[in-house]
């Protein structure tokens, strides 16, 4: 597609840019993580466990992994919308406490009282799980302005969906990111759906990368299938935020094969559609498939690594049916803090 | 051997057609192929496998009508279990099908616990003052300016952000001076985007800073008001107490003289609906400085609502270090034995007036100031009430579901056997704010209408 060409439109390099065997390994365990999780958690939903709302991350794997390794874990500051139990599980949360989140126990991550969508970590610098659209925009540029305020010199990873990109408070923020040169990274995951509405039938213009183009806000599309091509992008969107050149935007190509949440038939795309991705740009797949032609790894060493996640899972999903709801004392807690 | 249960695809699905099977006996799966299709009320969906294996066998056939939720419809016979083993377990399960998973969940299904109890909140009464404490005579908007310049010296992480603001030292001038003594750091003029500061400086105050968001009406925050509620209210209690927003929103409120519809609204009710955020709508000078300075140090979201007819007038302030007045404490200004009024903020203007009028035509009045909205201090109204048997409200906001409304409410429930009268609310009109300067007046409260009430509730009308 012709495309003008501006100065806001920054080069993503043309060749994917490798990565060492042991990036590989990182990036296979953590997309696997996701993936099977979230069919666990798919699972657990239709046996009635998990309640309300369900968005599963399938399919889009590669971009919070790539982007999370391309960070500092503990320093850069994320956030996201509801689609969020991907960006926990790579950020370190403990998976026990994810899914008895999403089956609202106690040893939730928020003690039962979030549920999917909203669930939070000062100690990891996670901060949701935002269920309205495109909030987590405006937020995520606040955590990027207390870093600047305290000279920290951390990043704030903002994530949002092609639906969020057309929310008017997404330009606001845009503004005073650049205006006051705040260290965000703002990260558009386009599934190409926002809902059950084709990017093309919602936007007047489909390459959000460009979004940023009228407050001169660098931004680049990027294979966001591909975890060494979303860690590249990452890697030098973190460092032009991080030296205190303002805000970037990324914008993820990527694709859910599942519904938008767990009641969506998805009936407003063709199978085709879906099975091409599934089959020919699975993240996970792609990832395998190196690291056996690079033959630093067998068929058996993978199995070995599939069980092992396996079991992280069965234990998660173990300990989010066998926990206790919350007290129902806990109806009253955390409303207010005693001054 | 695991078993494939009918799921439920939406949050109110009991039963569904099992449509059409997509794998048959014998057939290897793994983790995301398609297995069937089923119908629901809504739609067609597809059922994906999450475990690997050997379909061993299918239990309900394609077709059938009326599948329950978590009745086991295939058995996969996954990688490594031995095949001898399998049919012992199948038939078993066929012909029993295992407890669903929800009829399991006992607790959740049997009835709802009882409700427990809500804590009670105490307010901490006003500190003691020094005896013989030199007051000084201040503007409301004075006031404000020394409590917000006084908490910036205290803590570096504490800023103020708005239009206008600094460099043009404020809208109302609330803000004078706290550019050129804190500089363009901590003073901040935004852009005129209040969704987009608003969210801004809550995600600040999860990072850890105070935020002091000022906007220039209280009328321009409803283009906030969803960050102010669904980001700083709720998010203490989503995230089970570990991330919270410390940060004061604030800016002039109610009425405005001949600003019309769009730029003349009490919000207070509004903000004093949510749980999580703390309400405050000062009347005096005094208050307004303590308030302010306890609102900047709350660990809590506050909405802090000021107004723009008070900032003007004077009081007397007490000239001591460090004046911090407890959030959630009714002030009593004048103690009574006839009849109770209460009101809060531009009110409370009508409220003293009225009472003036009335003390000199020998009715004892108790006039109680709310102060704080949230929490409110039921517990100095319902003891005046028991005292006098009668009550007034008086707030310049809608009459449904208004402050006098929620108070004639706590008294009902409190205390209805000392009541000799009725409550009577006095509110502003139930309409938009008109323009015409004999509308407006109309439209508002008055001092008038007070006096009438109290008659009314006395019986001396």
């Amino acid at each position: 597609m012709a495309r003008k060409a501006t100065a806001t439109k920054a080069k993503t390099q043309p060749n994917a840019p490798q990565f060492t065997n042991e990036q590989d390994l990182e990036a296979f365990r953590e997309m696997l993580l996701i993936r099977r999780f979230e069919e666990k958690a798919g699972q657990m939903y239709g046996m009635g466990l998990i309640g309300g709302f369900c968005h599963l991350y399938i399919g889009q794997e590669a971009v919070v992994t790539g982007i999370t390794m391309a960070s500092e874990k503990g320093k850069d500051a994320q956030i996201t919308g509801y689609r969020d139990h991907g960006h926990m599980l790579v950020m370190g949360l403990d998976p026990k406490g994810v899914m008895a989140e999403l089956t609202g126990r106690q040893g939730g991550l928020s003690k039962g009282k979030g549920g999917s969508m909203h669930m939070f970590s000062n100690e990891h610098r996670f901060y949701g799980g935002n269920g309205i659209v495109g909030a987590q925009v405006s937020l995520g540029t606040g955590l990027a302005f207390a870093s600047k305020y305290k000279g920290d010199g951390s990043v704030s990873l903002a994530y949002f969906g092609d639906g969020a990109a057309n929310q008017g408070q997404v330009y606001e923020s845009f503004n005073m990111a650049k205006l006051w040169k705040l260290p965000v990274v703002f990260v558009i995951e386009n599934n190409k759906y926002a809902m059950g509405t084709s990017i093309e039938r919602a936007a007047a213009t489909t390459d959000f990368s460009m979004r940023g183009a009228s407050f001169d806000i660098p931004g680049e599309q990027v294979d966001g299938m591909d975890v060494r091509m979303v860690y590249d992008a990452a890697k030098r969107a973190i460092e032009h935020a991080r030296s205190g050149q303002g805000p970037y935007i990324l914008e993820m190509l990527t694709y859910r094969y599942r519904g938008h949440s767990m009641s969506d038939p998805a009936k407003y795309r063709s199978k085709d559609e879906v099975t091409k991705y599934r089959q020919e740009r699975d993240p996970i797949e792609q990832v395998r498939a190196r690291l056996l032609e690079a033959g630093v790894i067998t068929e058996d060493d993978l199995k070995k690594i599939e069980t092992d996640i396996r079991a992280i899972v069965t234990e998660a999903a173990d300990f989010a049916t066998n926990d206790p709801e919350p007290d129902a004392s806990e109806l009253w807690t955390d409303i207010t803090i005693e001054a | 051997m695991p078993q494939i249960l009918m799921p439920a695809l939406s949050p109110t699905m009991e039963e569904g057609k099992l449509s059409k099977w997509l794998v048959k006996v014998g057939d290897t799966v793994k983790s995301g192929d398609v297995l069937a299709e089923i119908e629901t009320d809504k739609a067609t969906m597809e059922v994906e496998s999450v475990d690997e294996g050997v379909v061993r066998e299918i239990l309900v056939a394609e077709g059938t009508e009326g599948v329950k939720v978590n009745t086991p419809i295939a058995l996969v016979l996954a990688e490594g279990e031995s095949a001898g083993a399998a049919p012992a377990a199948a038939p078993a399960a066929a012909e029993e099908p295992a407890p669903s998973m929800v009829q399991a969940e006992a607790p959740a299904a049997a009835p709802a616990a009882a409700v427990p109890a809500a804590p009670k909140f105490e307010a901490q009464a006003d500190p003691d003052l020094p005896e013989g404490v030199e007051m000084v005579e201040l503007t409301v908007r004075q006031a404000l300016n020394e409590a917000m310049a006084e908490e910036m010296r205290a803590n570096p992480d504490v800023f103020v952000m708005g239009e206008e603001v600094a460099e043009y030292q404020g809208a109302y001038k609330v803000t004078q001076g706290l550019l050129q003594e804190f500089g363009p750091q901590r003073v901040i003029d935004t852009p005129i985007t209040e969704h987009g500061f608003a969210g801004l400086a809550v995600g600040a105050a999860f990072a850890g800073l105070k935020p002091i968001v000022e906007f220039m009406t209280w009328n321009f925050a409803m283009q906030a008001i969803d960050q102010i509620i669904n980001s700083a209210a709720k998010q203490l209690y989503m995230s089970g107490g570990q991330v919270t927003a410390p940060m004061v929103f604030r800016g002039p409120n109610g009425v405005a003289s001949r600003v019309a519809a769009q730029h003349s609204q009490d919000y207070s009710a509004w903000y004093s609906h949510v749980p999580g955020l703390t309400v405050i709508a000062p009347y005096s000078a005094a208050d307004a400085k303590g308030l302010l300075k306890a609102a900047i140090r709350s660990p809590n979201p506050v909405v802090f609502l000021e107004n723009e007819i008070l900032y003007g007038s004077t009081g007397l302030v007490p000239k001591v270090d460090d004046y911090v007045l407890p959030i959630g404490k009714a002030r009593i200004a004048r103690k009574g034995a006839d009849v109770t009024i209460v009101s809060f903020s531009m009110g409370m203007r009508y409220a003293t007036q009225a009472t003036e009028k009335l003390v000199a035509a020998g009715v004892d009045v108790e006039l109680i100031d709310l102060r704080t909205l949230r929490p409110m201090d039921s517990d100095t109204v319902i003891e005046s009430v028991k005292k006098t048997g009668r009550l007034v409200t008086v707030e310049e906001g809608w009459p449904q579901g208004g402050i006098g409304a929620e108070l004639a409410a706590r008294v009902m429930e409190q205390a209805f056997d000392y009541l000799d009268a009725p409550v009577l609310r006095v509110t502003g009109k139930d309409v938009p704010m008109p323009y015409a300067a004999n509308l407006e007046k109309l439209a508002l409260p008055n001092v008038d209408e007070v006096i009438a009430a109290v008659n009314a509730v006395t019986y001396r009308s």
